[in-house]
């Protein structure tokens, strides 16, 4: 039996052997992991899964990444984490230890972030997180200097909503009644606590709040409850699914509200397949400067070698911390510790605009709030982006 | 009124999840955990057709319904029944079915995530409003509930008059004695275990119209299925109907007077309750 299984490992390593590049030495590896099964899949296969292969096809199709001199083609390594953190720590192991890879890209949303950044830490690999909201960089970089946050943190996402429903206000095309719900887990609980305060300080009343469990089958009740208090603006802290469910409850309750804003996915190009021309001033979580041609030039790319269209949010700034990785590593070569420095010192042109890191290792200015207008989710608030265009009042669904 | 409607047009959803299984598991004994898997695979057909092809859902069922009919044929043929022949007691077959079925799942899984990506797929279909009896509702959850209440009734009709489906229930009660009496207890089995794919995958298609799928969504529906089918008692289709409807209104009824973030432990305190009051469920057999 034993012997067998040499033969077999034998037999293996030498296809393995054979099949490899006759210049290994020219080709960097380079590890990702995120989910591609279980509860965020889907999200990973809108805004992360496309942009590891668009961004390995860009630098190869540029002769590959110049390090040291040579240039490197870039080979990329896959791994599922089924969106369970201890797969993703696993993951990460084995692309430093078994798979040898050079370049480890950061994991996929806030959680599994969070839960890898001690492993990443521990080798050191410089881990520029692009799906991760949290206000906690402080701590994080004192904890783990080699964490860098570019998607801003979940109280300046709530306060965006509450900032552009004010501007709303200001310019009377809603009155002062809020609905507002949420889903019921650290995400939707933490956005909503934020936001409360912040909309009743604005001097709105909210006239309806709920909460939901994750993966409810039904919101139909929430959007009656929500319609029969009347309200003028209808917030929701959630998350795909219920954006679609909420979203399609309002057409068939013909909510009507002259601002409708809904969380994560209502950036999604399918959100803008499913609904239509009714989405029209629909507000959400995100947003990009669509008019700038870096980033029309990346969704056209995008959209030509992975046959799909980014969102409007986190997908330009996942390519864009992949970018600061790249443009580091041209500068100062393979050294994860050199590369940190780098990417501490520097600021960078990328297809978001141009990212700079503050003390904490935090990017300071980031979308919050994005509206669809004419057929693209454009970027209305930010913590100091270029591009913002004014919110507009919610027309009817039909 | 308006809770009674919503909670019932739940409740026929929870019936179309849940039927399937309840044939798989009631009647061929093959605790299936890969049927969400088989559901999702319905609703994909249906987004499938409706976007490349503008392919009505309601029409898509009839490809779809033979289609998993055949493949769930097939996957009993080949992966279950050397378990049932293998297995000495039931407990020994219930243990290789959730395991083998368990590894299904995750291919079905994988599969998916081959051929269609890990996108979500969701679309607009019969999204529009309906007034019935002073409220409004949508048009796609009705059509889903006519169907739930056609699929459950042909079944139930069929169970109880049929030749077939008496003696389908027969080798639910007694699959030893059935043989004794001419029963192909193998091609029985299989029938019911295809026929429960057909139902679920069809269900899959019918409620893709009013819910956002991805390829790893299976497993809640499963969950659910499971829930409804104990609840109901096993084997038995109208267990399944009134347990669906049960929790449906329940759902709707705390939703919308109480707290919409109680449904899942509202759910569940009535799972509880029914299995300590009557552990076989509320139609179900008393086990000898």
């Amino acid at each position: 039996m034993k012997r067998r299984t040499f033969t077999t490992l034998a037999t293996l390593a030498l296809i393995a052997g054979m099949t490899t590049p006759a210049f290994a030495q020219d080709v960097l590896k380079v590890g990702a992991v995120a989910p591609k099964t279980g509860p965020l899949a889907g999200g990973a296969a809108v805004s992360y899964w496309p942009n590891v292969k668009l961004w390995v096809e860009d630098v190869n199709a540029r002769g590959g990444l110049k390090v040291d001199g040579k240039q490197m083609k870039l080979e990329v390594v896959e791994y599922d984490d089924q969106t369970n953190p201890g797969e993703t720590i696993k993951a990460v192991q084995r692309l430093v230890d078994q798979d040898k890879a050079q370049i480890v890209l950061p994991p996929y949303s806030t959680g599994l972030n969070l839960a890898a950044a001690p492993i990443y830490a521990r080798y050191g690999i410089p881990m520029i997180t692009s799906t991760a909201t949290t206000d906690k960089a402080a701590d994080l970089s004192k904890q783990f200097p080699n964490v860098f946050i570019t998607l801003g943190g979940a109280q300046q996402i709530a306060l965006g909503a509450v900032e552009a429903l004010t501007k709303l206000k200001a310019k009377g095309d809603i009155g002062n009644k809020i609905a507002m719900v949420n889903v019921a887990d650290a995400f939707g609980i933490e956005l909503a606590g934020v936001a409360k305060p912040a909309f009743e300080a604005a001097g709105f009343e909210i006239v309806y709040e709920s909460s939901y469990p994750l993966g409810t089958q039904d919101l139909s009740p929430v959007m009656k409850g929500a319609k029969a208090a009347a309200p003028d603006a209808f917030v929701a802290f959630s998350y795909p699914a219920d954006t679609f469910a909420l979203t399609e409850q309002a057409v068939i309750e013909d909510l009507q509200v002259g601002a409708f804003y809904t969380a994560v996915a209502t950036a999604f190009p399918g959100y803008a397949k499913r609904f239509g021309p009714a989405i029209e001033g629909v507000l959400g979580i995100g947003g990009v400067d669509a008019s700038s041609p870096a980033f029309q030039d990346y969704a056209k790319r995008h959209e030509a070698v992975t046959g799909a269209q980014p969102d409007f949010w986190a997908s330009a700034v996942v390519y864009s911390t992949f970018q600061v990785l790249e443009q580091s590593i041209e500068a100062v070569g393979l050294d994860n510790a050199k590369i940190i420095d780098h990417i501490k010192a520097n600021s960078f042109e990328t297809v978001i605009g141009t990212l700079d890191f503050d003390e904490n290792n935090n990017n300071p200015s980031f979308w919050t709030v994005g509206q669809w207008q004419g057929g693209v989710f454009k970027g209305i608030a930010s913590t100091g982006r270029e591009g913002a265009v004014d919110p507009i009042k919610k027309a009817g669904w039909k | 009124m308006d809770i009674i409607i919503t909670g019932l047009l739940l409740g026929g959803t929870y019936a179309l999840i849940a039927m399937g299984l309840n044939l798989q598991y009631g009647m061929a004994r093959i605790m299936n955990l890969a049927n969400g898997e088989m559901l999702v695979a319905g609703g994909f057909a249906a987004f499938w057709f409706y976007t490349a092809g503008q392919v009505s859902p309601i029409l898509t069922v009839f490809l779809v319904a033979p289609v998993a009919f055949a493949a769930n044929w097939l996957i009993y043929m080949i992966f279950l029944r050397p378990l049932v022949k293998r297995a000495k007691s039931r407990g020994q077959l219930e243990v290789d079915a959730i395991l083998t079925t368990f590894g299904l799942s995750f291919v079905g899984v994988g599969l998916m995530l081959a051929f269609f990506g890990g996108d979500y797929f969701s679309y607009s279909y019969l999204s529009v409003p309906v007034h019935l009896l002073g409220d409004t509702y949508g048009a796609n959850r009705l059509v889903a509930f006519g169907a739930a209440v056609a699929i459950c009734g042909a079944l139930w009709l069929w169970l109880a008059y049929s030749r077939m489906g008496v003696s389908i229930r027969a080798i639910a009660v007694a699959p030893d004695s059935a043989r004794l009496v001419g029963i192909d207890v193998r091609a029985m089995a299989a029938l019911a275990f295809a026929l429960g794919g057909a139902v679920t995958a069809t269900g899959g298609a019918l409620i893709s119209t009013f819910l956002t799928l991805d390829a790893s969504t299976g497993v809640i529906f499963t969950l659910k299925a499971l829930v409804i089918v104990i609840m109901g008692g096993v084997g038995d289709v109208r267990g399944t109907v009134v347990a669906a409807l049960l929790l449906g209104l329940l759902e709707t009824f705390v939703a919308s007077v109480i707290d919409p973030g109680l449904t899942l432990a509202a759910a569940y305190l009535l799972f509880v309750v029914i299995l300590l009051v009557r552990p076989q469920g509320l139609f179900g057999r008393k086990t000898t």
